[in-house]
């Protein structure tokens, strides 16, 4: 394995430790994504069918809405006892501590969708087990972009003074394409319908993760060492 | 050199004024509203040029490092969000009597909306930043993000709202546009550019003259 991926994975295996260990983070989302669900339910009221037309996009806005508190508290995590210095003195490429970082968000926010996805069909009482394999490769492809821009800004506003309001002001207007995707290829999985009308908009959300990926890996560095 | 500038700004916005409201001719359907082009077009086009600057400019701050590109940047990014706010504005005033409507979520109307938060958010972030270094590469980074993100958000805008319903044929547009109608149009591109080159170069020098100002004040006991 090269270095560059070994960095990677030691700064993703870094991340996982800490939530396993002090289990805050992902208990904490897992919580607020069930308290959307019911939030959600109040909103739009008993009615299944209505809920049932919504769910695409409720789904999404759940995700964004945690991934934005979950993208703030991995570099939160990392202003603690200055962690940050340490990552930017590390004799390390800076595009394996974004690409570890990237990851460990994706992962806390994918198990938070898997918490979700599941709490809406059992309270929802909705049949959406057949679609979910699919779902969950929407999933993931919509995290990862949604996380590739969010890791690099989540960088750049741990350091200031209004982080909590600015990284969604400047994350959420960036991530409309994924929303956009996102919610349509999910709105496609659960209607069980085949690939072909899915195809484009797989080939937007893809392109959109390649973009981001390649653009993040080539300005960390910048943003970590600003 | 600013002194010229302004002086085609100025020369070319009261030409452009005169073709558009008095020598284009007045639209057959339209009528008189559809003069509101004259300013709605130039002012997009001037917005994707400073959106581009923009773009150019925080390339260039990241690789070279200097400062004078950084200031490029700001001046243009200021400039972005007046151009689009203004092409919004223009557009919602046409879209009344043409549409009925303020507003209406077509996709080129919500891109551009999106254009103008997102430079908004370039232009609150740059306010945030107390360190000028680090405003200026933060700044830089979210400007090439941002043009990254413009063609994606084009296409996929596009996309949502022709997949998700018959064309809705909201924008009547002209098979071919009047020989004298385009000459108009195109003066006051020229017109709107040239005034964005003026502002901006100001906008420079005074970014310019206040970073002196404040290495001069740090500087003196």
């Amino acid at each position: 394995m090269s270095s560059f991926l070994r960095t990677a994975v030691a700064v993703f295996w870094k991340d996982l430790a800490v939530e396993r260990r002090a289990k805050e983070g992902a208990n904490a989302l897992a919580f607020f994504a069930i308290l959307l669900l019911f939030l959600f339910y109040f909103a739009l009221g008993p009615d299944s069918d209505r809920i049932r037309a919504a769910l695409p996009g409720l789904f999404w806005l759940a995700f964004i809405l945690a991934g934005v508190l979950g993208l703030g508290r991995a570099f939160a995590l990392e202003r603690e006892n200055d962690c940050l210095d340490g990552l930017i003195l590390a004799p390390a490429d800076k595009g394996a501590i974004y690409l570890g970082k990237l990851a460990g968000t994706t992962a806390l926010m994918l198990a938070m969708e898997v918490v979700f996805i599941t709490a809406t069909g059992i309270f929802y009482n909705l049949d959406i087990w057949t679609a979910v394999p699919r779902l969950l490769l929407v999933a993931f492809a919509g995290t990862v972009g949604f996380a590739a821009v969010g890791t690099l800004f989540a960088a750049m506003t741990a350091q200031l003074r209004a982080r909590e309001v600015l990284l969604p002001v400047l994350l959420l207007p960036l991530a409309v394409p994924v929303l956009l995707a996102a919610v349509k290829l999910t709105d496609l999985a659960l209607a069980g319908e085949g690939w072909g009308p899915a195809w484009p908009w797989w080939q937007l959300l893809l392109g959109f993760d390649v973009v981001f990926l390649v653009a993040g890996l080539l300005t960390f560095e910048f943003v970590l060492e600003a | 050199m600013h002194r010229f500038l302004g002086g085609l700004a100025v020369v070319l916005l009261a030409l452009g004024l005169w073709t558009g409201l008095g020598w284009a001719p007045r639209d057959a359907v339209q009528g008189n509203v559809q003069r509101i082009m004259y300013v709605h077009v130039p002012a997009i086009l001037t917005g994707y040029v400073a959106i581009g600057l923009v773009l150019v400019a925080s390339v260039a701050y990241l690789w070279t490092r200097r400062s004078a590109w950084d200031r490029v940047a700001a001046a243009s990014g200021e400039l972005a969000v007046c151009f689009v706010g203004l092409t919004l504005a223009t557009g919602s005033i046409w879209g009344k009597p043409t549409w009925g409507t303020w507003w209406t979520w077509d996709a080129r109307l919500t891109s551009t909306a999106l254009l103008f938060v997102i430079y908004l958010g370039y232009l609150l972030l740059r306010s945030v930043v107390e360190d000028p270094d680090r405003a200026a590469t933060y700044a830089a980074v979210l400007g090439i993000i941002g043009a990254l993100d413009v063609p994606i958000i084009h296409f996929s805008v596009e996309w949502w709202r022709t997949l998700h319903q018959p064309a809705t044929v909201l924008k009547p547009q002209a098979p071919s546009m009047d020989p004298v109608m385009l000459r108009a149009l195109l003066v006051n591109v020229a017109a709107f550019l040239a005034a964005f080159a003026y502002l901006a170069a100001r906008r420079y020098r005074l970014l310019a003259l206040r970073a002196e100002a404040l290495a001069r004040l740090v500087g003196s006991p």
